[in-house]
């Protein structure tokens, strides 16, 4: 609870995360980096899905993101709305374009892995499925706070956007896991074959913590981008009443 | 109660006074509908695989179409912030709007349906399961659609942000609407399909009245 109402002061959050900002992105760096070096040229080639199996290195961490991302936005909606703690609305806000960047790699990337694989740019899968229908969630959400004038009521109503959503994701999740066990009987490769090496194991979470450092380290400059934002509008707005 | 239903009452003489209301969303129900035999051709036998989709997509785009009348016009007059200061929970306001929005959109749907699902040659044995799915499904539309329309309530052309909104939020509905249908005619038991859509139901009755009345609180300060 002490912790909490610590980094409510967005000056003192300034401070700090600035202090964080340099060592989380060149951690980020370097892991990517590393984690792109071990996937292309250290990890085997997949006996049966040969080289294109190295998009796996992005799509995967790429997909773990997106939903991560995605709770992480709800916690910070329920905080800033139970606490009215100013920094977390902004968090959420700074989270979502980056939330929806990676679904859309996720997308992308799983579309180019999809063309060798399975001969086709798109199937409506499952997993593919109730991705698209996040990346809509995360594009509702940002077209939301647009639409507010007043940041204090957008970031309030995005936040109450964010909790229905959070609600929503495994309902949808499982409604389309059942929509499509009924429309195609597993005709797609499963993910849940062999378990996975460890040649390939490293180089992917590797690529998770990497990306992970990437968000934090985005989220920070935005949150902070946000702050000045805040503080330019009270400003001008003093400045219109004298 | 009592309240409670004359708040209904207001609504749904409201709706009637103003007329067109519900001709206009069942209009755009059959219009819609209409749309498919010419655009995907009219052989019967590929109306009949898509009829089940189609009429559920329709109905739920003109449900969806209808649901700004939810708070807007009230908000606009200023009677929103009487029915804020009444003795009736906001939480209760926003149930009873949405029973008359389900009455005035949902049930002329519920009713037209079926003779939509004979255009598409739909086959008998799924018209009983089309009905049922549609009385469980459509107040669940007008209560998910609630939220949406309160938390766009004061935003200048909120209509196309509140369908961005809404309609991901819509997709299990659909699918296990349109799944029962098609449970029903494939010979298969709809029970399951029906349960689930019964759970979204009451969980929709129990959740969606907090989030809107919170949205229409925070649009209301």
């Amino acid at each position: 609870m002490q912790t909490l109402h610590k980094f409510a002061n967005p000056a003192r959050f300034v401070r700090m995360s600035s202090a964080l900002l340099p060592w989380m992105a060149g951690l980020s760096a370097v892991l990517i980096v590393v984690g792109l070096y071990l996937g292309f040229f250290v990890a085997p080639a997949d006996y049966q899905q040969g080289e294109s199996m190295r998009i796996m290195f992005v799509h995967v961490p790429s997909a773990w993101m997106s939903m991560f991302i995605y709770s992480g936005m709800a916690i910070a909606s329920a905080t800033g709305l139970i606490w009215k703690h100013p920094v977390a609305d902004l968090m959420a806000k700074a989270s979502a374009p980056v939330g929806a960047g990676f679904t859309f790699a996720t997308l992308a990337s799983g579309s180019l892995w999809g063309q060798p694989m399975w001969g086709t740019w798109w199937v409506w899968d499952a997993r593919l499925t109730s991705y698209l229908i996040l990346f809509f969630l995360y594009i509702g959400y940002m077209a939301l706070w647009e639409a507010f004038d007043d940041p204090q009521r957008a970031g309030k109503a995005a936040a109450i956007l964010a909790l229905v959503g959070a609600v929503n994701v495994p309902i949808i999740k499982f409604s389309v896991d059942w929509w499509n066990t009924l429309h195609q009987p597993a005709s797609v490769m499963k993910m849940d074959g062999p378990a996975i090496h460890a040649s390939m194991l490293v180089p992917l979470l590797t690529m998770a913590l990497g990306f992970t450092a990437f968000y934090i380290a985005v989220v920070i400059v935005r949150t902070q981008r946000e702050i000045m934002a805040r503080k330019v509008r009270t400003l001008r707005m003093a400045q219109v009443n004298q | 109660m009592n309240r409670f239903f004359s708040l209904v009452r207001r609504d749904v003489s409201l709706a009637f006074r103003q007329g067109s209301a519900s001709t206009m969303v069942v209009m755009f129900f059959v219009l819609t509908v209409t749309l498919f035999p010419l655009g995907v051709g009219p052989e019967a036998n590929i109306l009949q695989r898509i009829s089940s989709g189609v009429l559920w997509v329709a109905a739920m785009l003109a449900s969806m179409l209808s649901l700004d009348r939810l708070f807007q016009a009230d908000f606009e007059d200023g009677s929103l912030d009487l029915l804020t200061l009444g003795s009736l929970p906001l939480e209760v306001t926003v149930l009873a709007k949405c029973l008359a929005h389900w009455l005035t959109t949902g049930l002329p749907l519920i009713i037209i349906a079926p003779v939509l699902g004979v255009l598409l040659h739909l086959e008998p044995s799924g018209f009983v399961t089309l009905m049922i799915t549609m009385l469980l499904g459509t107040p669940t539309l007008s209560l998910i659609g609630a939220i949406g329309a309160a938390l766009t309530v004061g935003v200048r052309r909120g209509g196309v942000l509140l369908s961005l909104l809404v309609i991901p939020l819509y997709i299990p509905v659909l699918i296990f609407g349109v799944g029962a249908i098609d449970a029903a005619i494939g010979g298969l038991t709809e029970r399951p399909h029906l349960l689930v859509l019964g759970a979204m139901l009451l969980g929709s009755v129990a959740l969606c009245p907090w989030a809107a009345a919170a949205a229409l609180k925070l649009n209301l300060e």
